[in-house]
């Protein structure tokens, strides 16, 4: 076996891992988004031709450092981006339809009901000063028209789905008074309360104890399981990538560089930056004295270098890479690459 | 909770105390606190016996022992010019400048609070530049112009309003106006930036991933939050203005503590002037503590804390 | 205590930020008013055409030139004395910059005295000096102000001092705040471990880096000073007549205002109007420029 895996994967190929002849739920077609400063002379390209797809159930992975574009990527999607953010080009599929192009209050409609979306810092979430119960029942209220009765006995049970226990005592109660854990699971549950289709979770893990983020995780995959969602898995964590994640997309600078199954990718990684950042995690059973890090900073989204973005610091350069971006090339059996190293193997 | 009250009322009556003190000590400072707590034309007699009320051949701390035993019950002397005790001018005073100072309150919010919201929610539009505007002309103008000029055009030239004095509604607009100007820029602002600091909130954030309408973000989600400190601020902002209106009370004619002040000045009555000022130091910190307290009630997070 | 520890530690100061003075953003207008009121001042006694103390009694109440019953002798116009209103308002600008000014830098320097002082060496001193600054604080700058008026009595140095008490407390806030930030940097840990004594730390590593908000500070504090100053006068404990001050012809001439002697009134006024408004936006610029930190102010 290569000596790039992380020793906790297995190497079997999951039941999804190849792919699908089915419509995608959603698909993003050269996406970009840039953010403009006020006097327009900077432009950060956050989200640069991104090209992706998940099916019904699936579970896709996003990785990348901070400054990647993950984060715009699935507010994009949402389209809730700052003022200062303006989506270029692209688009945006979700089960057949273009989200860029309804009008906002269809796009309201969208949101919450058939996409929803979990954000890292739960505490910073909640509103606090209002209950639970108002909070979880805000959607069902807004998007279904339910009455607050019914609004507020689904939010029980959405609670209880979410397993928290004792939820009619904590419907009354305020974020404050719950832990960490909790406030996220009842982030989740404000998540599901309408039925999505498509859940993105933004590093929901991040603010948790790593105690609480293994029994999350599973609570995540149960209720994926138990509703059929599609889930969009964000994080910086290859760990819960390999536990969670059917399909995988990496993001260096905006764009993505590789994308696939990912036990596929865990075993033989095309991109430099996805095989250093495999390289990257300590293993247990490692003889090295140092941790390998990768040279080098991320890039000034504002100021790309001319060739591939990942060139200052990849240690498989060569010219061709300083002078031209690589195209994304497909690799068959649904693995794509952003990499020169790729050209060979298959079309664009 | 109970730890937070009963901190925040020791924090007060240090502050009182130190606020007798620095009253105290300027008094003294000038060397001849006589000069000021003697009537002007008084005889020798009359100086002998104030030297002996408030001990000033005595030691200094008996004597602020003397100034706070008298405070304490009340006692600030009497008015050279009214021939009444302090008190009970301040008190026969005070409702006056409640009244302008709530109506002027009143109408600082209801000018300023929908103007912040709407500067923050139009960011970098046409209400945000005239907020702005706003802003800078609130704090550059002084309140006793902005009455010279209110009188100028609506009592000189137009005649519709009654230049000073107090007794009708009427009597009521100018002052309140002027007095509220200041206040009204300092709440705009305040709820600008509060409303902006809320909007980019996560949880304002969140409201909006959920699919809400903007309208219902804002009204709920935002704005609750968004005033809390700029109610705050207009509690003791209230105190505040019953203070400082002493100019616009002046330009107006309004009876209130302002002009008693005005009027300590103009007289040379001092016990008149320090007891205004001892009042007024007193209301403010007194009316914060009950500020801070009450916030801690309301406030969920705080009330459930320890 | 050891020179040789300063020698070693130079103080690495933050430059002042390489201010890209963008021409366009410039607030050339109100710097220019300040400009000429600062000349207005220093240049008085030529500017003036008449005695702003003494009036002839046979021209009291002229209007200005441009009414009926006006004339070019007095331009702007007497006051119920048969002063010339101009000659008094050019000298009123001195009595408001010279006080401005002084007050300020007056405030100023106490103030950040106090707040490098308080904000560095922390403990009772601090305590004491926060409780202090609270106290003061608590009472609106203007009731305490008059209050000191009332008690030392009208003079232009005891309105500069008596400003200078009121104000200094602001300074010592901000700064200590400041202070209390920097306490935790790189450098001046680096220099207490080489052994600096706090005074030296206080005096070459602290305040230099100071000096940026003090600066802006002053800036944002000359309107108020002005204003105050003006109210001061307005109600008759500022400087002392027969000496113009803006505030003090506002007082004189509001008893005008009913019969229609709008002049007397209304020019003092926008003069104080048009040298706040400036220094309040030239501050706002400075303070945009210079210090970031400071925009929350």
């Amino acid at each position: 076996m290569s000596s790039l895996t992380p020793s906790f994967v297995n190497y079997e190929p999951t039941r999804r891992g190849l792919p699908v002849t089915t419509a995608p739920l959603l698909e993003l077609q050269n996406l970009s988004t840039h953010y403009v400063s006020a006097q327009g002379t900077r432009v950060v390209r956050a989200v640069d031709q991104v090209s992706l797809r998940i099916n019904a159930g699936e579970t896709l992975g996003i990785v990348g450092e901070s400054g990647s574009g993950k984060s715009t990527l699935a507010l994009t999607i949402l389209r809730i981006l700052p003022p200062a953010a303006r989506i270029v080009s692209g688009k945006m599929l979700f089960e057949g339809e273009d989200l860029l192009e309804k009008s906002e209050s269809e796009m309201r409609h969208v949101r919450g009901k058939r996409i929803a979306m979990i954000l890292q810092d739960p505490m910073a979430s909640l509103n606090p000063l209002f209950t639970i119960g108002d909070q979880v029942a805000e959607p069902i209220r807004v998007h279904e028209g339910a009455t607050r009765a019914t609004a507020w006995s689904r939010a029980k049970d959405l609670l209880k789905s979410v397993r928290i226990p004792a939820p009619e005592t904590r419907v009354t109660q305020y974020p404050h008074e719950m832990s960490g854990g909790m406030r996220q699971r009842i982030v989740g549950a404000i998540g599901i309360s309408c039925e999505p289709r498509l859940l993105i979770a933004d590093e929901p893990t991040t603010s948790l104890d790593l105690t609480i983020q293994a029994q999350y995780l599973n609570l995540l995959r149960e209720l994926q399981r138990e509703h059929h969602l599609a889930l969009i898995f964000i994080t910086h964590n290859l760990g819960i990538v390999a536990k969670m994640c059917d399909q995988l997309a990496v993001m260096y600078a905006g764009r993505v560089v590789e994308t696939g199954p990912v036990s596929q990718i865990f075993n033989a990684p095309t991109h430099p930056y996805t095989e250093a950042l495999l390289n990257s995690i300590p293993r247990m059973t490692d003889n090295t004295q140092r941790l390998t890090a990768i040279d080098g900073q991320p890039p000034d989204l504002a100021a790309l270098p001319a060739g591939c973005a990942f060139a200052p610091r990849c240690p498989r350069v060569f010219d061709r890479c300083r002078e031209a971006a690589p195209p994304e090339f497909s690799e068959g059996r649904g693995r794509t690459a952003r990499c020169w190293l790729a050209a060979g193997s298959g079309a664009e | 909770m109970k730890q937070y009250i009963g901190r925040r009322i020791g924090y007060s009556l240090l502050s009182l105390f130190l606020l007798s003190l620095t009253i105290f000590f300027f008094v003294r400072v000038t060397g001849d606190p006589a000069a000021l707590l003697v009537e002007p034309g008084a005889s020798e007699a009359d100086v002998a016996a104030i030297h002996h009320q408030f001990g000033l051949d005595r030691p200094l701390w008996v004597q602020y022992g003397i100034f706070m035993s008298s405070l304490f019950q009340g006692d600030l002397g009497q008015s050279f010019y009214y021939r009444t005790p302090v008190m009970e001018l301040y008190l026969s005073r005070l409702p006056n400048s409640l009244i302008l100072a709530v109506v002027a309150m009143g109408l600082s919010l209801l000018i300023g609070i929908p103007s912040g919201i709407l500067a923050a929610v139009r960011v970098g539009g046409f209400w945000d530049s005239a907020g702005k505007v706003f802003a800078l002309l609130g704090l550059s103008l002084p309140s006793f112009w902005v009455g010279l000029v209110l009188i100028l055009v609506f009592s000189v030239f137009l005649g519709w309003l009654p230049s000073s004095g107090a007794g009708t509604p009427l009597h009521l607009i100018m002052p309140a106006f002027a007095l509220g100007w200041y206040f009204a820029a300092a709440h705009m602002r305040l709820t600008r930036s509060s409303m902006l600091e809320v909007l980019g909130s996560e949880y304002v954030k969140l409201a909006r991933i959920k699919g809400l309408p903007q309208s219902l973000v804002i009204a709920k989600h935002a704005f609750k939050n968004a005033l809390i400190p700029v109610l705050t601020l207009a509690g003791i902002n209230l105190v505040i203005m019953v203070n400082v209106a002493v100019v616009v009370e002046t330009v107006f004619a309004w009876p209130g503590i302002g002009r008693l002040l005005y009027e300590g000045i103009a007289f040379r009555d001092f016990p008149v002037v320090q007891g205004v000022v001892v009042l007024g130091g007193a209301m403010i910190v007194i009316v914060n503590m009950v500020v801070d307290i009450l916030y801690a009630v309301i406030d969920p997070r705080i009330r459930l804390e320890r | 205590m050891s020179t040789r520890a300063d020698a070693i530690v130079a103080p690495p100061r933050i430059r002042w930020r390489s201010v890209s003075l963008r021409l366009d953003d410039f607030p050339v207008i109100p710097t220019l008013i300040l400009v000429v009121i600062g000349l207005v001042a220093i240049f008085a006694d030529v500017l003036a055409p008449h005695n702003p103390e003494v009036g002839s009694l046979a021209a009291r109440f002229r209007p200005p030139f441009w009414q009926t019953g006006g004339s070019t002798q007095y331009l702007l116009g007497t006051d119920q004395l048969g002063r010339d209103v101009l000659s008094r308002l050019i000298f009123g600008a001195r009595v408001s910059v010279v006080v401005g000014f002084t007050a300020v830098i007056f405030a100023g320097v106490v103030g950040t005295a106090l707040g490098i002082v308080s904000g560095y060496l922390g403990g009772w001193v601090d305590q004491v000096i926060m409780r202090l600054t609270d106290t003061w604080l608590a009472l609106p700058a203007l009731t305490f102000a008059i209050f000191l008026a009332a008690i030392v009595g009208p003079s232009m140095w005891n309105i500069v001092i008596i400003l200078g008490l009121t104000y200094w407390t602001r300074y010592a806030r901000v700064i200590r705040g400041e202070v209390l930030s920097l306490k935790e940097r790189e450098f001046v840990r680096l220099a207490i471990v080489a052994g600096c004594s706090k005074w030296t730390i206080m005096r070459r590593h602290i305040l230099p880096n100071i000096i940026n908000s003090a600066i802006v500070l002053g800036t944002l504090m000359l309107g108020v000073v002005i204003i105050t100053e003006a109210t001061l006068s307005f109600l008759g404990v500022g400087v002392p007549p027969p000496q113009p001050a803006w505030g003090l012809m506002l007082s004189d001439g509001k008893q005008g205002l009913m019969v229609g002697r709008w002049w007397l009134t209304m020019f003092p006024g926008c003069c104080i109007m048009l040298m706040v408004l400036s220094a309040n936006l030239l501050g706002d610029w400075l303070r945009v420029k210079l210090d970031p930190q400071l925009r929350q102010l």
